[in-house]
């Protein structure tokens, strides 16, 4: 598969987005939690509490939608300063809760209009970057679909970083690299590849722990297999004290 | 486009001697052309006259660096050099830079990346987007980081993430307060993912000086957007701007894009975001130097007492 055609996979409309994942590996057990307590209740974002093999965890998810009625609502999954927020103070519960706290990304990037920038877009961003840095509990990471810059990186400064087999992860977007590059934002194709956006180049390059496989057409398969690697990563990382896990966060993000 | 926005980029072009010396063509917004902008962007050249784009008064360019590129009749400010700007800022002789050879190499091959760094060192005359070291302001120590908009219109790549993250963790061991100008364009694309994780890189950093207790102030200059507005220039205890900066996430340009209308005047200029509740404060030019001596003391003299008061207990 080419780069391209990692990028036309991961922004696919018939993938699945976080709802599915969460919906298929928490089933009932997920109890959604809405607002940032500042604002507004931001749908791009969906949050809450979930039960993961008997232990409570906290699950929050870039979410695209899953028709376009939804993608509308969800505003095609680009958050906006307040769903920053919203994820930040799930995160903060999960910390005093001492629960560990699972990110599913899939955005194109951050919603760039007149309110986000009048609510600080760039503070709610950087606020999440600091804070995740030092958040004592375990926090994993997935990539499912669009890692789409800044607005991704929101929810991934974790302990370890997955992404799934065609998934994307980027700077900036390929027409968006294409369009300065070439002053053509058709030559997606050529553009990324020179990014270096899939979960083999990302792999390579330390950005990420480990690729999920994508089975052909059985996902029941994957949320399974996936499942269970998030217990048992959950259950290695809940042995580690928060003062080593912040340590050995920081060299993760340090060593770059 | 937002006129103010346009002006603000505005390029000096000589022209012709008969005429007048200089005039400003009104450009595109460049922000997330890296690199291009800056290499079309002729800094003031001395003994000249210089046209204020603002209130198109003729200034002598001599009088203009005196003033510190701020125009005497209507208080616009030009941008600076990052070197003029430690100058102008920091104590005679007191400047001691940090990690001044580390420079950028293509990690990820990209297309025509070394060709732009040469440009990028040759048009700015320094080795990567930001000078780091530690300085005196008044007499206060401090650690200093300066962006500079002539290397790849300030973008962030490795070297300048790792730069400031040094910065923050020398601070972070030897107890001093942090200063940091910001400009930038935003993340650097010829570098891929490894720009974008320079922003968890040095908000951890961020986070671990103030953690320790220490202060951070930033001051953000024309224009600073994308990943360092979205990572350590809005991460300050206290966070200064100068007039009339372009400051945001997004660029004006990719906003219009995206709602496919015009921004309002003044949208993401400094005293916006004042008025928003996301700065602290606007202070010209002439007056930084005295207000971040006077923060930076009013935070030492706080910490002294405290180490009295842990003496006497
Ligand atoms: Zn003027």
């Amino acid at each position: 598969m080419s780069a391209f055609d990692c990028v036309t996979a991961a922004r696919a409309n018939d993938r699945p987005t976080s709802i599915d994942y969460i919906t298929r590996i928490f089933g009932d057990s997920f109890f959604e939690l809405h607002g940032d307590r500042r604002f507004s209740d931001d749908k791009a974002v969906i949050g809450g509490i979930a039960e993961l093999n008997g232990k409570p965890v906290t699950v929050i998810g870039l979410e695209k939608g899953r028709n376009l009625k939804e993608r509308m609502e969800r505003n095609f999954g680009s958050a906006h300063p307040e769903g920053y927020r919203k994820a930040l103070r799930l995160m903060k519960q999960a910390e005093k809760f001492h629960r560990p706290v699972i990110c599913f990304v899939d955005t194109s990037g951050a919603y760039c209009g007149i309110g986000a920038e009048e609510r600080g877009q760039g503070q709610a961003i950087a606020e999440n970057l600091m804070e995740m840095m030092t958040l004592k509990t375990p926090v994993l990471s997935i990539l499912i679909g669009e890692g789409g810059s800044g607005g991704a990186l929101a929810l991934a400064v974790a302990d370890e970083v997955w992404m799934l087999e065609n998934a994307i992860y980027s700077v900036i977007s390929p027409e968006g690299c294409a369009s300065i590059l070439w002053k053509d934002s058709s030559k997606t194709a050529e553009a990324s590849e020179c990014l270096k956006l899939t979960s083999q180049d990302l792999f390579k390059l330390g950005v990420i722990e480990r690729i999920i496989r994508e089975p052909k057409g059985v996902e029941s398969k994957l949320f399974d297999s996936l499942k269970n690697l998030i217990a048992d990563t959950f259950d290695k990382k809940s042995r580690i004290s928060p003062e080593k896990l912040i340590e050995m966060r920081y060299s993760r993000f340090r060593k770059f | 486009m937002d006129e103010r926005y346009e002006i603000q980029i505005g390029k000096v072009c000589v022209l012709s001697t008969k005429d007048m010396l200089f005039n400003f063509l009104k450009p595109k917004n460049e922000l997330e052309n890296q690199g291009e902008f800056a290499e079309n962007h002729p800094y003031i050249p001395e003994e000249l006259w210089v046209k204020c784009p603002v209130c198109k008064n003729a200034i002598l360019s001599s009088d203009l660096v005196e003033n510190h590129k701020v125009c005497p009749k209507c208080n616009y400010h030009f941008r600076i050099a990052a070197r003029q700007r430690i100058e102008m800022t920091v104590d005679e002789g007191t400047f001691n830079e940090m990690d001044a050879e580390m420079t950028s190499v293509n990690i990820i091959d990209f297309p025509d990346y070394p060709r732009k760094l040469r440009s990028a060192k040759l048009n700015s005359g320094e080795n990567e987007s930001v000078i780091t070291g530690t300085a005196e302001i008044n007499g206060e120590k401090c650690v200093i980081a300066v962006m500079n908009s002539q290397f790849m219109m300030g973008s962030m790549g490795t070297v300048t993430g790792e730069k400031i993250t040094r910065a923050f963790e020398y601070a972070t061991v030897h107890s001093l307060p942090v200063v940091v100008f910001t400009v930038s364009g935003g993340a650097r694309m010829q570098e891929g993912i490894l720009s974008l994780m320079q922003m968890a890189k040095t908000s951890g950093a961020v986070k671990r000086h103030s953690d320790a207790g220490l202060l951070y102030i930033t001051v953000l200059t024309d224009p600073t957007t994308g990943g360092v507005t979205a990572s350590f220039a809005m991460e300050g205890d206290i966070i200064l701007a100068e007039p009339h900066a372009l400051i945001g996430f997004a660029g004006p340009r990719v906003i219009e894009q995206t709602i496919r209308q015009k921004l309002p005047k003044d949208f993401q200029s400094a005293e916006f975001l004042l008025d928003k509740g996301f700065i602290d404060a606007v202070v010209p030019r002439n007056d930084m130097k005295s207000t971040l001596a006077k923060l930076i003391r009013l935070h030492t003299e706080s910490k002294e007492e405290e180490a009295e008061t842990d003496e006497c207990v």
